[in-house]
């Protein structure tokens, strides 16, 4: 059977729609300008099991979960679940951590830059340069034979470990279990219905699993293989959470004051160059890492669990910023991951041939 | 004997370029062996806009383009 949201007009729908649900989840109550910001919502979950005790930003997000699942529903449906993995494992844990201490700076994934965009944040452009530069350094490298090596075929079950972690905080999570930490204040405290969280993470899991979506991807076919065809689906997604934004009265145009960011342009760019490059060393966004991790793929889920892991390092150690500014020590950790992620760009570097 | 280009197990987006090296490079036949459907997608996009054609050849656990200018 031909994939439907393989067309163009499928990925400008399946963009589209995930837009919608994501302005819409911040209508229902999600943080401003979050909608599902993957490294807001992954970080939110690292402290409620405690991974960091930063106590306003502690939630666990059904968004994130239910990603997951939808895309493991999706790809068992179209017998697309294939468990996999092996390829540069614990460099994928690591590439997860500084992608997030870089996200944690910026303050948001791919998906909230656009999103913030969208909302009106002018800081976002900063951290668009960013991330489309670190992409750019990453092309680089994988224009001149840069891979991770190959994965290998895994026992069915390995693709349902992050699956069954996730669900399982969940079910934690609402049998109200007293050793998961929510906030009482904060963005933590932000939440749409849980059962909408639920259902608008079913779905962008199953579109985003069908259709490919990756706004990593998106710039990175680009600069490759010349492809518009993800970065239709980008554009897609910002231009529905643009128009929803306004229809709902959630459009605020301006540097200052805006929603869970800070207006420091340097760090905001740097702090997604960091990220962009790891994204595009790993393969994608933080979107389609969750993605990918519920089609059974290992190393994703590798990336997703190193991308959590960093979310504690970057509360514990005073990486991540805040709205009044950086981090007290986010300058040199940007600086050691960017060294890390060069380093790691020039010893994977033509290695299969 | 054409050449084979093998991407299995190789994530995106080196498996579509892999095929668009072999096309800058002129190649007029050769196969390539992908083993998920994300990878078939992206190389088939390659490969209409750069006017190739392509067989599809379903083995057990992955798919063969036979791909030919």
């Amino acid at each position: 059977m031909k994939n439907i949201f393989g067309t163009p007009m499928g990925i400008v729908l399946a963009g589209g729609v995930i837009g919608v649900i994501a302005a819409l989840l911040q209508y229902f109550g999600n943080p401003a300008n979050m909608g599902f910001c993957i490294a807001c919502f992954e970080r939110d979950i690292a402290g409620a099991i405690g991974l960091h005790s930063a106590k306003v930003v502690q939630y666990v997000r059904p968004e994130v979960i239910f990603i997951v699942i939808g895309a493991m529903l999706a790809s068992l449906a179209t017998k697309e679940f294939n468990p996999r993995g092996g390829s540069s494992v614990i460099v994928r844990f690591f590439l997860g951590i500084f992608a997030m201490i870089g996200a944690l700076v910026f303050l948001g994934c791919p998906w909230r830059a656009f999103i913030r965009l969208a909302g009106g944040d002018l800081n976002a452009l900063l951290g668009i340069a960013g991330l489309v530069s670190g992409i750019a350094i990453g092309t680089l490298f994988i224009k001149k034979g840069f891979s991770l090596g190959r994965a290998y075929k895994q026992a069915k079950i390995s693709g349902f470990m992050l699956p069954l972690f996730l669900v399982a905080i969940f079910v934690l999570f609402l049998i109200g279990f007293e050793k998961i930490s929510l906030s009482t204040k904060g963005p933590g405290v932000m939440h749409a219905p849980v059962i909408l969280s639920l259902l608008g993470g079913l779905i962008v899991g199953v579109l985003a699993q069908r259709s490919r979506f990756c706004t990593v991807g998106a710039i990175r076919d680009l600069m490759i293989v010349k492809s518009t065809h993800l970065l239709f689906g980008l554009l897609s997604f910002t231009l529905m959470v643009f128009v929803l934004n306004l229809l709902l009265g959630q459009f605020n145009l301006g540097f200052e004051n805006q929603p869970i960011a800070h207006t420091d342009g340097a760090w905001n760019f740097l702090g997604m160059l960091l990220a962009g490059l790891c994204f595009a060393l790993a393969g994608g966004c933080p979107g389609r890492q969750l993605i990918l991790s519920g089609e059974g793929d290992n190393d994703a889920a590798v990336f997703v669990m190193g991308m959590i892991f960093g979310a504690g390092l970057s509360h514990n150690f005073g990486l991540a910023s805040t709205p009044k500014g950086i981090g007290a020590y986010a300058d040199i950790a940007v600086f050691i991951g960017l060294f890390f992620v060069l380093a790691i760009g020039f010893f994977n570097t033509r290695r299969l041939s | 004997m054409s050449k084979t280009i093998d991407t299995r197990g190789l994530s995106c987006p080196t498996p579509a370029l892999m095929c668009l090296e072999e096309i800058e490079n002129s190649t007029k036949n050769f196969d390539i062996l992908i083993d998920n459907e994300c990878s078939k997608e992206n190389i088939s996009r390659v490969l209409k806009k750069h006017k190739y054609k392509k067989e599809e050849i379903q083995e057990s656990e992955y798919t063969i383009f036979r791909v030919q200018k």
